[in-house]
């Protein structure tokens, strides 16, 4: 066992050995609870930095590069701001649906956050059903984008909302079933044992041609689950204002928006975790460095974040019936072909184990 | 079978797309548009047909080109330019002769249409570069281009 995740254990030990153990593993939970929410805010300025500075690259500008070294405090001074800034409301709004619809969002992306196996000993809740547990919760985020369109009293916010719903109930079919085609391999919903599994071969690698149509299934759906361009119909600026959010402000506003960054990085964990195999290293280069799991999986992470910042940047948006035909006449025939190509492959043993 | 076809053909455009805007993202560094503004006003150049104010180029000798024709003036649409003339006596011939005494270029009233510049026939007035033009009293903003003393270049009627 390495010096650094020891020190986890010794911190576990050293609570239950001061404490009663039901206060302990209070203690415990409310620790690990606060250790997720700083990650959680960390990581959402950071993304929301790294989209500006991606965009403005790909747009050949410079991107925010003022506020502290390279304009690494841009977000944070935003952050500031936002939080000093009034919160408006309409009159007519539904008071309760609507302070309560950034919540929903927020903590349904915190939740999502939980089950992901950072490295084999840095996992807050290894479910046995984890993949279940993982597409359940991300559809749970858009139930906090309708109230907050129903109860913000306007019709872009309302238009927005159903939209985002439209587009949701579509797309999580995509996202399901692309993730049924890899547990097929694995045969276990838990993501540590599926990460076991990876150990000879990322799936990615292990199911070959259909695991990379899944792959290319799962980007597309995941995209679209995040209410980001191409798929960005929810918010459209030049047709709905800000869709949804129109009428937040402040930090409500702000709770939506790092939401939509949080999500955008749960995507890419999620296939971090079911193809390219979560924190193990490629080739099992650092195998005898355990706490690098950590680098592997953050650096998997942020490749498939910048490449669903790759999408935003240079595909134009496509309309509803566009969105539609795209999912019920090609994603969903194709993906239901795929498993059975999948399973195919997984009964006659075609995988490629190393 | 056109079903298979529009996938094909759907993800080469997309990716075509994306290589696309995967060199603008290689070569930002390089070719970033972004001018930084303040920083760099010692290296900043305007492009050639920027239109920044009207001036009034003078040589070495102090001499202008303008010969005191008034087209400008008369095709200004909104009074910018107001030239004050004056008879002068011509050395070569001895005849009485229009020189301008003061050419006055309003800014705070100019619309950059170029009709002056294009007007005129001696080419005595161009576009500067200088677009930073506030300043905290508006009289400044009235301009007098000829520089004091200075006559108009020998020939430039011919």
């Amino acid at each position: 066992m390495n010096k650094s995740l020891s020190i986890l254990t010794n911190i576990h030990d050293w609570l239950f050995s001061i404490m009663p153990e039901g206060v302990a593993s209070i203690v415990e939970m409310v620790l690990i609870g606060v250790a997720y929410l700083g990650f959680f805010a960390i990581a959402g300025l950071f993304l929301v930095l790294l989209e500006r500075r991606v965009a403005a690259w790909f747009q050949l500008r410079i991107g925010p590069n003022r506020v502290g070294y390279l304009g690494l405090l841009q977000t944070m001074a935003d952050a500031l701001k936002l939080v000093s800034k009034e919160l408006t409301g309409t009159i007519k709004a539904d008071k309760f649906l609507y302070n309560l619809a950034p919540y929903f969002v927020i903590v349904s992306s915190l939740m999502a956050l939980a089950v992901f196996p950072f490295t084999k000993e840095i996992q807050a809740f290894d479910i046995n059903i984890g993949v279940f547990f993982l597409i359940a919760i991300s559809s749970i985020g858009v139930i906090g984008i309708l109230i907050g369109g129903w109860a913000s009293n306007n019709k872009f916010a309302l238009i927005g909302a159903m939209r985002s719903g439209v587009q949701t109930i579509s797309y999580e079919l995509s996202i399901g079933l692309s993730l049924l085609t890899m547990i097929l391999i694995t045969g276990s919903l838990q993501l540590s044992e599926i990460v076991e599994v990876q150990k000879s071969g990322w799936l990615i690698v292990q199911g070959h041609v259909p695991a990379i149509i899944a792959f290319m299934i799962y980007m597309i759906a995941g995209t679209a689950e995040t209410n980001r361009a191409p798929f960005d119909m929810v918010e459209a600026e030049s047709e709905l204002g800000a869709g949804f959010h129109t009428e937040y402000s402040g930090m409500k506003f702000a709770y939506f928006f790092l939401a939509e960054f949080i999500n955008m990085f749960i995507i890419a964990a999620i296939a971090t975790t079911i193809f390219f195999g979560a924190w193990l290293s490629p080739f099992g280069i650092t195998e005898s460095i355990p706490w690098l799991g950590v680098f592997w999986f953050m650096g998997k992470a942020l490749i498939l974040v910048f490449l669903m910042m790759w999408f935003r940047w240079t595909f134009p948006r496509l309309r509803v019936d566009q969105l539609l035909t795209l999912e019920w006449k090609y994603l969903l025939p194709i993906n239901l072909v795929n498993i059975l190509i999948m399973a195919l492959i997984v009964w006659l043993n075609l995988t490629i184990k190393f | 079978m056109s079903y298979f076809s529009d996938i094909y053909k759907g993800i080469k455009t997309l990716l075509t797309g994306m290589s696309v805007t995967g060199k603008y993202f290689l070569n930002s560094r390089k070719g970033a548009i972004t001018q930084q503004y303040p920083d760099n006003r010692a290296t900043l150049k305007m492009f050639d047909r920027f239109r920044g104010e009207v001036i009034m180029p003078h040589d070495e000798n102090n001499e202008h080109a303008c010969t005191g024709c008034q087209k400008c003036e008369i095709a200004c649409p909104n009074g910018t330019i107001e030239i004050i003339w004056d008879r002068g006596i011509d050395e070569d011939t001895g005849k009485k002769k229009k020189k301008i005494d003061q050419f006055v270029y309003h800014l705070s009233m100019c619309t950059m249409c170029a009709l002056c510049i294009d007007v005129c026939p001696t080419d005595a007035i161009i576009w500067g570069q200088n677009f930073e033009n506030s300043v905290y009293d508006r009289t400044k903003l009235t301009r007098v281009l000829n520089e004091p003393g200075s006559k108009v270049r020998a020939g430039i009627e011919d």
